[in-house]
């Protein structure tokens, strides 16, 4: 059925839709970045497609993919009278997530608001036009975006100074089985990187 | 009145006169076991376990520790149910500084003592990492029970006037009470015709033409 939504959009946007799959029944468009808000806006007011949800957006690490678009932001959209959905995504930022930019489309969709903070807030995605860029879930003075894969798995920025052994009397670091790894393969090899707050006044 | 020994009881009736001797600091741990003003700072799931806590199946007024004050300064038990983000850190110490001395903090639940599963960059790993913990009730949530022995555990530091932190022992230990638990049992039929059963079904399915790849 809305195989017809993929074939619309390549017939108007041509090669800024860089590519296509239907897996599972799960439409997906992935968008050349400069692109993204024209077609936001295209699904969004073409009568055909009529895209009036905005369900959700994510931002995706992959730092595999080095300087060609490390960061995926995925849109997931529905439209409630046509009963179709659709998902786009768009790939910015190099290794480093300079240039991880995107347009706005809060003026398209009020929604996309707060989930627009939530990407520029987990991920480190900029979205161009928001009216309040501000971060939603971690306080202000959080440095970093924790869902980026280059930050540390076991690193923590507290508010309050933790407190001392000495000042505790007891023991504060974790018991066996839990240590910096967990035996997890990923993420945490080496030294533990703990900014317990310790060292913050130093 | 007779000779009474230390710890016997005598019960005075009508006109009777009596004295009883005893240190000021027991009468004082004694006073305080039983009249703790609680300050719930719930923030997650374990606030359900709370509410079955305090309604009244498991009744804490037993205890003498039902009386919820939502005013810091009135309370001098601070319960904290559920899992403690970054974020919320200071607002935990500051309800905890604005608390009157003497003052005990209770974990209720893993998160809150240990920050259970939720070793991240939002949470901090139990509230001893900012504040002082009295007591520890492990559980996800806890059991009403393991609560009631947590209290129980605190009201019996607050007699001794001891303030090394405590941690709530499951009643019932699996461990070492192996007999009481739900053996699993091996099936009287054989895997290996479970295993073939499946083999000759894939083979039936595979007949009709699905997944045949030339």
């Amino acid at each position: 059925m809305s195989k017809d939504v993929l074939d619309k959009l390549k017939a108007r946007f041509g090669a800024a839709i860089l590519e296509t799959h239907s897996d599972f029944g799960d439409d997906t468009a992935v968008v050349e970045p400069g692109h993204w808000k024209a077609v936001c806006e295209f699904v969004r007011t073409e009568p055909a497609l009529d895209f009036d949800m905005p369900v959700d957006l994510c931002g995706v690490d992959y730092p595999q993919r080095g300087d060609a678009g490390r960061m995926e932001v995925v849109m997931h959209l529905y439209s409630v009278s046509k009963a179709h959905r659709i998902r786009l995504k768009a790939r910015v930022g190099d290794a480093e997530m300079q240039g991880a930019e995107l347009e706005s489309v809060t003026s398209i969709w009020p929604g996309m608001d707060w989930l627009e903070r939530e990407v520029f807030d987990m991920s480190g995605v900029r979205f161009r036009g928001h009216p309040d860029l501000r971060r939603i879930l971690m306080y202000p003075e959080f440095e970093g975006h924790p869902l980026q894969k280059s930050y540390a798995a076991d690193k923590i920025q507290p508010l309050v100074k933790y407190r001392t052994e000495e000042e505790a009397g007891v023991p504060l670091g974790k018991l066996e089985p839990f240590g910096p790894d967990e035996g997890m393969s990923f993420g945490r090899g080496g030294a533990p990187r703990v900014d317990d707050g310790r060292g913050l006044e130093d | 009145m007779g000779n009474v020994g230390p710890h016997s009881s005598l019960t005075l009736e009508g006109s009777e006169h009596g004295y009883a001797t005893t240190r000021v600091d027991a009468l004082l741990g004694w006073a305080r076991k039983y009249s703790l003003f609680a300050y719930p700072f719930v923030t997650a799931c374990c606030g359900m376990e709370f509410m079955a806590l305090t309604s009244p199946r498991f009744d804490l007024a037993r205890f003498g520790a039902e009386a919820p004050r939502f005013s810091p300064r009135q309370s001098d038990l601070l319960w904290v149910v559920g899992t403690i983000s970054q974020r919320q850190g200071p607002v935990l110490k500051r309800v905890f500084e604005q608390m009157m001395e003497p003052k005990w903090v209770l974990a209720f639940g893993t998160c809150a003592s240990s920050g259970g599963f939720y070793d991240n960059y939002t949470t901090i790993a139990g509230t001893d990492k900012i504040i002082p913990t009295d007591v520890y009730i492990p559980g996800c949530p806890p059991r009403p029970e393991a609560v009631l022995d947590g209290l129980m555990l605190l009201q019996d530091k607050i007699a001794r006037n001891e303030r090394r932190p405590g941690v709530v022992k499951p009643r019932f230990d699996p461990s070492r009470n192996a007999s009481g638990l739900v053996q699993l049992r091996r099936s009287a039929r054989d895997p290996r015709d479970l295993l073939s059963a499946i083999a000759e079904r894939e083979d039936r399915a595979g007949a009709r033409g699905h997944g045949g790849a030339p």
